[in-house]
């Protein structure tokens, strides 16, 4: 036992007990639908079937994985590509019958000896953007999945009335079961059905059952995330972590599934039957080391987590305050990590899988609920991460306490934080503008800091509310713009600036106004603005490593790759590159971490049994990730106006936020514009402010220019047939389809770049259609 | 009497350690390299290593994020 850790028996979490009467709540289940199957051992990481359920219909049915499908798509988030495209059409929406939603887990998913090995993807139509939403998260219930005999399960259609999938590891047995009584908050649903469908009554038995739910709020917005339970037993609580982004909880809910639950038999450090467990266990072991001798001189995650990123973001001017319009703030110290260190239980290892010495998912026990229908009592809350006190800093909320509040209740309400907390941001900076007021947010001040009436907001969506802000206010910020310009109560164009949304997701919690990579980063991705495609922002604002538009592209084609990668796999990234191994800095490539790379190399053939390099491995994420920009064109978006971004993420808005980084602005103006210090001085804010708001959004275009090249894809940003051919992803509809929209554009006079050059400056290409010439 | 930072300016003080520079700089990730002229400086080494007048000084911050 390490220094300070607390011994299983003695740990008490004093959270409130419930008590249920469970044989009452099951008994009035009924059940609806069932499948026997025969269980079977994993091979070389793979189940080799994935699971098809049908709510509508009451089809349940297995499907097999071929090995065409394992060269193609790899797994995990790649498995959810096909089925997808095997299943929905171009014309679904989030809420169609045929929508699905996919969770998936990938060769490596389910893996003990290297850490970070547990996570499952989840896709989806999301509410949000109405394109493929695919999200990765921690918990057992991937592992589990697989345990079971299944590398993903698909469900499509939806139910008529609360309903729960039972897939059963142990009895080799799915079931649709109606579950009318439990509750639907996910804190109190997780440990019903852990306790409900444990085989004893011991923590054993109970650590064997996972549970996927979403909570009311996940009802009543689009903001809805899906809570994946593992029983911590040392807390003897069902812990939560979340599929955040893109409304995969809304859409759960839609189909009125109220939870899914995965059991499982005995498991040891082999049921993924690796090809070469020796070679497994020598790159697991040697990570382990690394982590345990060199994270508390690095990020310190095994004592914070993530949060040890508050104070560095606050420092480098990063950490979103007032809805982005500032990167640092004097309170921001108040929610530094030490703050919250006082508050994590202490009860390491804190991991979200088994064998993840990262252990990072740090937790709050006994924390006393203050305000909403959970007042009083006391509950575990999960986290808060790096991104939930961002959401603090964004919405000027500097009490730790109230960061937990908010945390718990997004949790248990289903609601992803992220989401939730840029949005409000947004509202708040209208309310400062009189563009909302009390009377039109129904009654809520929502000003910068205002925590109750954030709070309110939330449980009134919660409740379904039928106010017509609030209504609305659920949907995100893309209709919320949309709204306040139709009822004509402000300026279209700072609204549409000031709203940090891109393709309809809202934006993670990262200031890039001096990042031009990493304003890429989050519009030239497939999904949204979400952190996970790339982290630019160091190599290209401080590291300055990044100068050219061709050294973004490349770092905008390279970083995806990898992070595309983790989710094909089953892996967590953080293992990746948040610790370093001691001798990091002497290698060709730092930023890359070669010894890990050289790691995964190892790994997916001590697994698979394949014998692939690094460059394949590459390959296999970019297979994946152009299939999934090509099916976003089949669905109608994935061109370069999809990939806009809102001003407020490219440069300063209004002359508050210019004048809060004169110098840095006034600066720039001489040093990349031209402009003499004298001209500069005879200009006031608003001109400057243009100048720069032009010159920015040049930038920006120049950029995806680069990168749309870089990748392959026309100057409209669709992948060419050339492109995916000699990726071997020739499916031959796809390749049509690709060509007609091509076709579409060139008619439209969409070929065309999308940045200003002049002075001798060059386009990517000056030959038209370059691809043609692949 | 200056030094290159990460391709700025920045002036150079007497007697200041790698790891004074990088306080001074505000460069408080913990997980950079750091390069004086090309030659990789050890962790270990950031209190005790003066850095020279007109140097060329790398601070690369590794990747983190959440
Ligand atoms: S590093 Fe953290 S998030 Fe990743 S698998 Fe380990 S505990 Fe989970």
């Amino acid at each position: 036992m390490t220094e300070g850790q607390v011994p299983v028996e003695e740990y008490k979490t004093g959270n409130t007990e419930h008590k249920w009467d469970l044989k009452k709540i099951k008994n009035a289940h009924k059940i609806l639908a069932e499948y026997s199957y025969k269980k079977r051992e994993i091979q070389k990481g793979y189940a080799n079937h994935t699971l098809y359920v049908n709510l509508s219909t009451g089809e349940i049915k297995e499907k097999k994985v071929t090995e065409e499908m394992k060269k193609k798509f790899t797994g995990g988030r790649g498995f959810g590509l096909k089925l997808l495209w095997d299943s929905i059409k171009p014309t679904t929406h989030w809420n169609s019958e045929e929508n699905e939603l996919i969770i998936t887990t990938g060769p490596l998913c389910g893996v003990t000896q290297y850490p970070g090995s547990g996570k499952s993807l989840c896709l989806t139509i999301s509410p949000s953007t109405d394109i493929i939403c695919d999200s990765n998260v921690g918990g057992y219930f991937g592992p589990y999945l697989k345990f079971a005999g299944f590398d993903a399960l698909e469900i499509q259609g939806k139910a008529k009335e609360d309903v729960i999938i039972v897939v059963d590891g142990e009895k080799g047995k799915i079931t649709i079961e109606t579950a009318p009584k439990e509750e639907t908050d996910s804190h109190l649903l997780a440990e019903q059905l852990t306790y409900m469908y444990a085989s004893e009554d011991t923590d054993k038995s109970r650590q064997k059952i996972s549970v996927v739910s979403a909570g009311k709020g996940a009802e009543h917005s689009y903001w809805g995330c899906l809570n994946f339970s593992f029983f911590d037993i040392r807390r003897k609580v069902p812990r939560l972590k979340q599929a955040g982004r893109g409304g995969l909880g809304t859409v759960l809910r839609d189909k009125k599934i109220k939870a899914i639950v995965a059991k499982v038999e005995e498991f040891d450090g082999v049921a993924n039957n690796p090809a070469d467990p020796k070679i497994l266990t020598r790159i697991g072991t040697k990570l382990h080391k690394e982590i345990r001798d060199l994270d508390r001189h690095q990020c310190n995650m095994r004592t914070v987590g993530t949060v040890h990123l508050v104070e560095i973001m606050d420092e480098y001017d990063l950490l979103p305050t007032e809805n982005y319009r500032f990167g640092s703030f004097p309170k921001a110290s108040k929610i530094y990590s030490p703050k919250f260190y006082e508050l994590f239980t202490q009860v390491i290892p804190d991991g979200c899988w088994h064998g993840c010495t990262m252990a990072c998912a740090k937790a709050v026990d006994a924390f006393t609920v203050m305000t909403g229908p959970y007042k009083e009592q006391k509950v575990t809350v999960d986290g808060p991460e790096y991104e939930t006190c961002g959401c603090g800093s964004n919405m000027s909320m500097w009490d730790p306490l109230w960061i937990l509040e908010f945390n718990f209740y997004c949790d248990t309400y289903g609601l992803d934080t992220i989401s939730t907390g840029t949005a409000i941001a947004f509202y708040m900076e209208m309310y400062e503008y009189g563009i909302l007021n009390k009377e039109r947010c129904n009654g809520l001040e929502l000003c910068f800091g205002n925590a109750d009436a954030t709070l309110e907001l939330m449980h009134r969506i919660a409740k379904g509310d039928k106010g017509e802000f609030i209504q609305v206010a659920g949907k995100g910020i893309r209709r919320v713009k949309d709204w306040l310009i139709k009822k004509g109560w402000g300026d279209s164009q700072l609204i549409n600036d000031c709203g940090m949304e891109s393709k309809g997701l809202e934006y993670s919690e990262y200031v890039t106004k001096e990042s031009l990579a990493m304003q890429g980063g989050y519009g030239l991705t497939l999904k949204g603005p979400q952190h996970d495609e790339a982290w630019l922002i160091f190599m290209d604002m401080v590291n300055n490593a990044i100068p050219t538009f061709e050294d973004k592209a490349e770092a905008l084609h390279y970083f995806p790759m990898w992070r595309t990668w983790f989710g094909l796999n089953g892996l967590c990234k953080l293992p990746w590159n948040d610790v370093e191994p001691a001798n990091n800095a002497e290698t060709d490539d730092p930023s890359k971490v070669p010894e890990h790379v050289q790691n995964y190399v190892e790994y997916q053939n001590a697994v698979t049994g394949w014998n692939v390099d690094k460059e394949e491995l590459i390959l296999q994420s970019e297979r994946c990730y152009n299939w999934q920009r090509a099916m976003n064109v089949w669905l109608g978006r994935g061109r370069r106006k999809d990939d806009w971004i809102p001003y407020r993420s490219m440069g300063p808005v209004t002359e508050l936020e210019y004048n809060s980084r004169k110098e840095r602005y006034d600066k720039q103006l001489m040093e990349q514009l031209g402009l003499s210090e004298g001209e500069v001085e005879k200009m006031n804010t608003e001109e400057k402010i243009k100048l720069l708001y032009d010159y920015r959004q040049d930038r920006y275009q120049k950029l995806a220019d680069a990168v749309y090249y870089r990748r392959g894809w026309t100057p409209n940003g669709v992948p060419t047939p050339q492109k995916m051919k000699q990726l071997g992803m020739d499916n031959p509809k796809m390749i049509k389809m690709l060509q007609q929209k091509i076709n579409e554009d060139e008619k439209a006079g969409l070929n065309v770049w999308g940045g200003r050059y002049n002075k001798g400056k060059k386009p990517p290409s000056n030959d038209h259609k370059y691809w043609e010439k692949w | 009497m200056s030094l290159e930072v990460n391709g700025r300016t920045v002036d150079w003080v007497e007697n200041e350690t790698v790891k004074q520079l990088l306080k001074r700089v505000k460069y408080t990730f913990p997980l950079v390299v750091v390069k004086i002229n090309d030659k990789v400086v050890p962790r270990k080494d950031f209190s005790e290593s003066i850095v020279p007048d007109n140097s060329k000084i790398a601070v690369i911050h590794m990747i983190g994020g959440g």
